[in-house]
């Protein structure tokens, strides 16, 4: 019995460390992207592959991405502004709406949700020049809070929050209202508490696709002072050209934040995944 | 006498409260969804309308509403006989090939994850990074990765003796395939988790039985395993098959639809004539065609879903 338990685990040890390598060149992209950020820009196609840079040129060439003539500082502001601000929005409005759904009883309710989740099937390039035609009769090109109204209208986010507002108690919500709280109470101190993991994936899901939004900073914003991350790297390789090295620590200074974010978050993220299945 | 009276006041004390309480719902629970029911009419319903309406017409919207004229189907037919938009069509069914194959491979890697390893959610977390990574910055480290002469890939293939290597997206014969390989690799971490949820609802005792009876991996794999998965394949072959409809960015980014239109697909080509044609009613037009073709995806899976998924 004991030697079967050890072989088990010898074989899973095995399985680890094969899958590991795996893993590893599974993120080699990742790896070289990293390591060509740290080199000169003569090393940066030099083969066979230093891994580790012999001539470092990290901080050099990370100075000229956060402080050159395409500043990342100011991408990085403008990112940071536009998803923490539509992060907000869009979880307060989907929240709002997800508990009315579950737990009020109002007339038509049933038909005004199927209104909801039909917006959900409506692919986003369908309607984009419609919108860009909308937001340039009411001048809201060229501006974040055009950007951030794209996005704060989920019908995933209604449809994810729904499911967990119905999950919780009705008898709660009955006597929060006997002792004579109004709806907008019992949402803010009884039911909202309850629900404080839903909300958690759901924002951290939303700032993860508002971050990496590339398609609509780039039809919709027109000043480089405005621009988000996603256009700014855009902007930033096209102004160094065949610069690999630069482009790479550019690359990088996109990446990270979201990658720290997401290491962190991670289990929320993956249960977020495995609960809505759906992608952004 | 007098009780009935009390009974029948207090009735209607009752009633006016159920009333007050109904009518204290109806406007709570209006106010709570007005801002997603009002953004989501104005920023989604009123523009999808919107692009029905302007396919009908042939109109630059720059040149002002007075420059727009109704021209019925025209815009659906010159649509369906430019080469461009047909050639997208076809690169957009070969771009569907990476479902079945990124899903096979993703249900093997979820397979070995789920029970045979050590530190599984690390594992998960390496396969999932370059799903959450910015599709541009992933655009820019493979436009070098795959440099023709000079990049790691094809320096790695000549060292190890391969002639004549490949030319990636230099090339229109292997430029589709390389996007390819990015759509796998990055969308390997989403389907590889989905499919990990999926197994943990599978039974033990299944696979259990099935050892008692000396079945092989494999064996278990095919009648257990696959089978036991199909609604998380479906859901993920309508998603993945949806996504291939979406991938703007990496186009955008990698190769501008290039070389010789051979990565060119129709939301490429529909921001092409929208943004940078300036081709309103045509552009809308390509916009129909492309919401028709998922609104028939997403109806498929309503349907087909409950012909041939096992629950």
């Amino acid at each position: 019995m004991e030697q079967v338990f050890r072989r088990i685990n010898v074989s899973k040890l095995l399985v680890t460390i094969v899958m590991t390598i795996v893993g590893i060149i599974f993120l080699l992209p990742f790896l070289w992207m990293i390591s060509a950020s740290f080199k000169v820009e003569a090393e940066v196609l030099a083969y066979p592959i230093e891994w580790i840079p012999s001539t470092w040129n990290a901080v050099e060439n990370y100075k000229e991405v956060w402080f050159g003539s395409n500043s990342f500082l100011l991408y990085y502001w403008n990112s940071i502004k536009v998803s923490f601000l539509t992060t907000f929005v869009s979880v307060f409005f989907s929240s709002i709406a997800a508990y009315s759904f579950a737990k009020i009883h109002f007339k038509g309710r049933d038909v005004l949700f199927l209104i909801v989740l039909l917006t959900y099937m409506i692919p986003p390039q369908a309607i984009i020049v419609p919108q860009y035609l909308l937001y340039s009769s009411v001048g809201l090109i060229d501006t974040h809070l055009g950007l951030i109204l794209l996005n704060s209208f989920s019908a995933f986010g209604t449809f994810m929050l729904r499911q967990f507002f119905m999950g919780v108690n009705d008898e709660i919500i009955e006597s929060a209202k006997m002792d004579g709280a109004g709806h907008f109470r019992t949402f803010f101190s009884i039911a909202l508490p309850l629900v404080k993991p839903a909300i958690a994936t759901y924002a951290i899901l939303r700032f993860i696709w508002t971050w990496n939004d590339y398609q609509n900073p780039l039809i919709f914003l027109r000043s480089e002072h405005l621009y988000t991350i996603q256009i700014g790297i855009e902007q930033f390789a096209d102004a160094h050209g065949s610069i690999y090295s630069l482009m790479m620590a550019a690359a990088v200074s996109a990446v990270i934040p979201l990658l720290i974010v997401f290491v962190v978050g991670q289990k929320r993220v993956i249960e977020g995944i495995s609960l809505g299945g759906v992608k952004g | 006498m007098r009780s009935g009276s009390e009974a029948s006041q207090e009735r209607v004390v009752e009633e006016k409260k159920a009333r007050m309480n109904s009518w204290k719902d109806n406007v709570s629970g209006y106010l709570f969804i007005a801002p997603m029911l009002i953004g989501s009419t104005i920023l989604i319903l009123y523009p999808i309308v919107a692009s029905f309406i302007l396919s009908l017409t042939d109109w630059n919207f720059v040149s002002g509403l007075e420059g727009a004229s109704f021209v019925g189907l025209d815009n659906f037919i010159t649509l369906f006989n430019n080469p461009v938009f047909l050639k997208g069509l076809v690169n957009n069914f070969i771009l569907l090939l990476v479902v079945p194959g990124g899903l096979l491979l993703s249900l093997v890697l979820a397979v070995i994850i789920n029970k045979n390893v050590y530190f599984k959610d690390g594992f998960k977390v390496i396969y999932f990074m370059p799903y959450i990574s910015s599709t541009v910055a992933i655009a820019l480290v493979f436009q070098v990765l795959f440099h023709p002469s000079e990049g790691p890939i094809n320096q790695f293939l000549m060292s190890i003796g391969v002639e004549n290597v490949p030319q990636w997206i230099a090339d229109p014969a292997w430029a589709l395939p390389s996007v390819m390989i990015i759509i796998v690799w990055t969308q390997i971490g989403f389907q590889l988790i989905l499919y990990i949820a999926a197994l943990q609802n599978i039974p033990p005792e299944l696979y259990e039985a099935a050892e008692v009876d000396g079945a092989s991996a494999l064996y278990k794999f095919r009648k257990i395993t696959v089978p036991l998965v199909t609604p998380t394949t479906f859901l993920l072959l309508i998603q993945g098959i949806v996504h291939t409809f979406k991938v703007f960015d990496l186009i955008n980014v990698l190769t501008e639809g290039g070389p010789a239109n051979a990565t060119t697909i129709p939301v490429f080509y529909l921001y092409e004539q929208a943004f940078e044609e300036l081709k309103t009613g045509y552009s809308s037009a390509i916009a129909v065609v492309l919401f028709i073709i998922l609104v028939v995806i997403t109806i498929t899976q309503w349907f087909g879903q409950k012909k041939w998924v096992n629950y």
